[in-house]
């Protein structure tokens, strides 16, 4: 493919959470939390933030010098601001993008952007639009003392694809999508559900696994091959015990492991522990990638990094440590439960 | 008239989201009669123990679901006892038989609990204690966490001599191929693990598990003949009060303790003449009060022979407890779970549980209970 990423933008929220915070107000053994998890705190946006807002941050970041037109804007969220109302148009009238450009938001759980991404991808490869801007964002939250409030979090990451100078080359996809209803949240409803232990085996391992061994079959490829590697990150947990059973070392993931500082900011996890990644990455490397959505699919990707990463990598780890921490009445006010 | 069984199946216990409650009880039913080279014809009636389909899953009318599977007219009976549903049925089963009502019987116990949320199973669970309990919000490893807290102050002991029962069975279910858990814990891992409710922690508690199990017992006298098997001496059912708060004493189960002093009457035989107990282990606790209340050991004595491990198969000492694992390890399909101990009896007796077979086994005893030991069955089978 000649089509590739040609630039990106992230966004997480300056507040943190301590994990053992929450866990201390409703008398839980925080360490027990924190092991069981593998995650210690999590990015929490202020009341003033939406995913729209936050998309709007990583975009511009991810904007900033590009100059051919966007023919596509598709934003992928499970936090929309409206439940009728597209983002992807307000973020297009902020970033003042014109008219010409074909918009729509997408809903796959924690994959709605990389699906979104697999169609971007196409449109350009087909030359029916020259660059398309895909945005995964969302304001991420769990029921009070569901398991969920320990790690749904905030942020945003927003990517361009293009054919002009890419960074990454992509240079494969494969999708792997089954009905498997593990995390669902009906019309109306303010909070998810899930299935426990079932978001695990049958969902989260059973496609991304699927997933990675259809493209590794597909380009003949096999883990040792790959510099990095990136997963899902619904907790700190997964991602490891993911990467074990496909055969890739703890190394290959290290850089991609930023849930158990930041949590998992849903349809941005996985592409910002890719972000997190690329500031280590060489010209030449190669990264597998692979996204995970309830109810349910994964999508992988192949990427290998380009000279032109060095013009536009972005310092992730720097960023990060410029936080606060906030207490739990203060969280409960970001995120608009109280 | 002779109560013989005849052949035993068992699915895989665990988590089993593939597979409904009427696939496992399908597998399974098709499974015992390839094991004993019957057809379903030839089965003059069927025993299925379950506790949770009604409530979990809207599924009811058993009977006739099983006919629907195989195309049958024949009897099929529920059997309903809590944790101690599929004891009951084979209670039930033995009787049925030595009534001459029926010769050859098929019993069937399953569970399917890992579809539903664990604030549902753990409500469900609840159906099995007093009204009190269930509205003060207790749930069961609440009750047991209770009795337990009582045991070991009385008796001076800590959490140690809980968690030993549970390395010892995890110990026998990594030599169970369709145990839950085939893992070994150490005491460390156990003491260690999250508190559920005090003094139990998790690795103190058996799991939430899918599974079905299945038995043909027969009198009949040609079968018996052909097929050899195991018979059952007797089978006893006890019953006590739902509530911890009517009981007399909170370390002992008396439904345990009566079911047991039946069971060895009528068989005739004495407690050292078993080789081989699966007692209902669904909590550490559980199973040292279980050697005590069958009278195997004395009241108080559990918690110190436990953390000696006297009944670890290793041991080799005169009486192995829970070579499928338990409850603990094996998993804990609760319909499924009182058959699955005597099908592990039986194959212990026939010499086919391969790497957990003990040696010169004539009798294995079976405790099944409901509940926070509102019912107890206990079976005695041998060769």
């Amino acid at each position: 493919m000649k089509t590739g990423i040609t630039s990106y933008g992230f966004y997480v929220p300056q507040y943190r959470i301590r994990v053992a915070d929450i866990a201390n107000v409703w008398g839980k053994n925080a360490s027990e939390i924190e092991r069981g998890l593998g995650v210690i705190e999590k990015a929490v946006s202020t009341a003033a933030e939406d995913s729209l807002t936050m998309a709007y941050e990583s975009s511009s970041i991810a904007m900033s010098g590009h100059i051919l037109p966007i023919g596509a804007l598709f934003f992928g969220t499970e936090s929309p601001v409206y439940a009728v109302n597209p983002s992807s148009t307000i973020l297009g009238e902020l970033l003042d993008i014109g008219n010409n450009y074909l918009a729509y938001d997408t809903q796959f759980a924690c994959k709605a952007a990389t699906g979104a991404l697999i169609s971007a991808i196409a449109l350009v490869e087909g030359n029916q639009i020259q660059s398309a801007l895909v945005v995964a964002s969302d304001k991420a939250t769990g029921r009070p003392h569901d398991a969920l409030e320990y790690t749904a979090a905030s942020g945003s990451v927003s990517i361009i694809v293009g054919e002009k100078k890419p960074i990454l080359s992509i240079e494969a996809w494969e999708s792997f999508s089954s009905d498997t209803p593990d995390f669902w949240r009906r019309e109306g409803i303010k909070y998810p559900s899930h299935g426990g232990r079932f978001t695990g085996k049958p969902s989260y391992f059973k496609h991304i696994i699927g997933a990675v061994k259809a493209i590794l079959s597909k380009t003949k490829s096999k883990p040792e091959d790959f510099s990095y590697a990136v997963f899902h990150m619904p907790n700190g947990k997964f991602p490891i015990q993911v990467a074990a059973q496909l055969g890739f070392s703890s190394e290959q993931i290290q850089r991609s492991l930023i849930v158990s500082e930041l949590g998992n900011s849903y349809t941005a996890s996985a592409l910002m522990g890719l972000v997190a990644t690329l500031e280590y990455v060489k010209p030449g490397e190669k990264i597998l990638f692979a996204s995970y959505g309830s109810g349910a699919g994964s999508d992988a990707f192949i990427f290998t990094a380009t000279p032109e990463l060095e013009k536009k990598r972005l310092l992730f780890s720097k960023k990060i440590q410029d936080k606060k921490y906030i207490d739990y009445p203060t969280y409960l006010k970001y995120m608009r439960i109280i | 008239m002779k109560s013989q069984i005849i052949g035993y199946h068992t699915t895989q216990f665990g988590e089993l989201w593939e597979k409904s409650l009427f696939d496992l009880v399908e597998e399974t039913i098709v499974g015992v009669l390839k094991n004993t080279n019957l057809e379903i014809g030839q089965v003059d009636a069927l025993f299925f123990g379950n506790m949770l389909g009604g409530i979990l899953e809207n599924n009811l009318h058993a009977g006739a679901k099983i006919a629907d599977i195989f195309g049958i007219n024949t009897p099929i009976y529920r059997v309903e006892g809590a944790c101690a549903s599929g004891g009951l049925a084979i209670n039930l089963v033995h009787e049925y038989v030595q009534s001459g009502k029926g010769k050859t019987v098929l019993v069937v116990g399953a569970e399917k609990m890992t579809d539903v949320q664990p604030e549902f199973i753990t409500q469900g669970l609840m159906s099995a204690a007093s009204g009190e309990e269930q509205e003060s919000g207790i749930t069961f490893p609440g009750l047991y966490a209770l009795m337990a807290r009582v045991y070991l102050d009385k008796f001076k002991y800590d959490r140690k001599n809980l968690a030993a029962v549970a390395v010892k069975n995890h110990a026998h279910g990594l030599l169970n191929p369709t145990a839950h858990f085939r893992k070994v814990i150490t005491i460390e891992q156990a003491l260690k693990s999250s508190t559920i409710a005090a003094p139990l922690g998790l690795l103190d508690c058996s799991p939430v598990s899918d599974g079905a199990a299945s038995l043909i017992i027969t009198s009949d006298p040609a079968l018996i003949k052909k097929k050899g098997g195991v018979q059952i001496l007797s089978s006893h059912v006890a019953t006590d009060s739902i509530s911890l708060l009517q009981r007399d004493s909170l370390i002992e189960i008396k439904a345990t303790q009566i079911a047991a002093e039946k069971a060895f009457s009528e068989a005739q035989i004495k407690r050292s003449d078993i080789s081989l107990a699966e007692v209902h282990d669904c909590f550490t606790i559980a199973e040292l009060f279980a050697m005590e209340d069958i009278g195997f050991w004395k009241k108080g004595e559990a918690g110190k022979r436990a953390l000696n491990y006297e009944t670890l198969k290793d041991n080799n000492g005169p009486l192995i407890v829970n070579t499928s694992g338990g409850l603990k390890a094996s998993g804990h399909p609760v319909g499924a779970t009182g058959i699955k101990q005597v099908g592990e009896l039986y194959l212990q007796l026939i010499g086919k549980a391969e790497k957990r077979q003990i040696k010169n086994i004539k009798y294995g005893l079976a405790h099944n209970v409901g509940g926070s030991g509102g019912t107890a069955v206990v079976t005695i089978v041998g060769i």
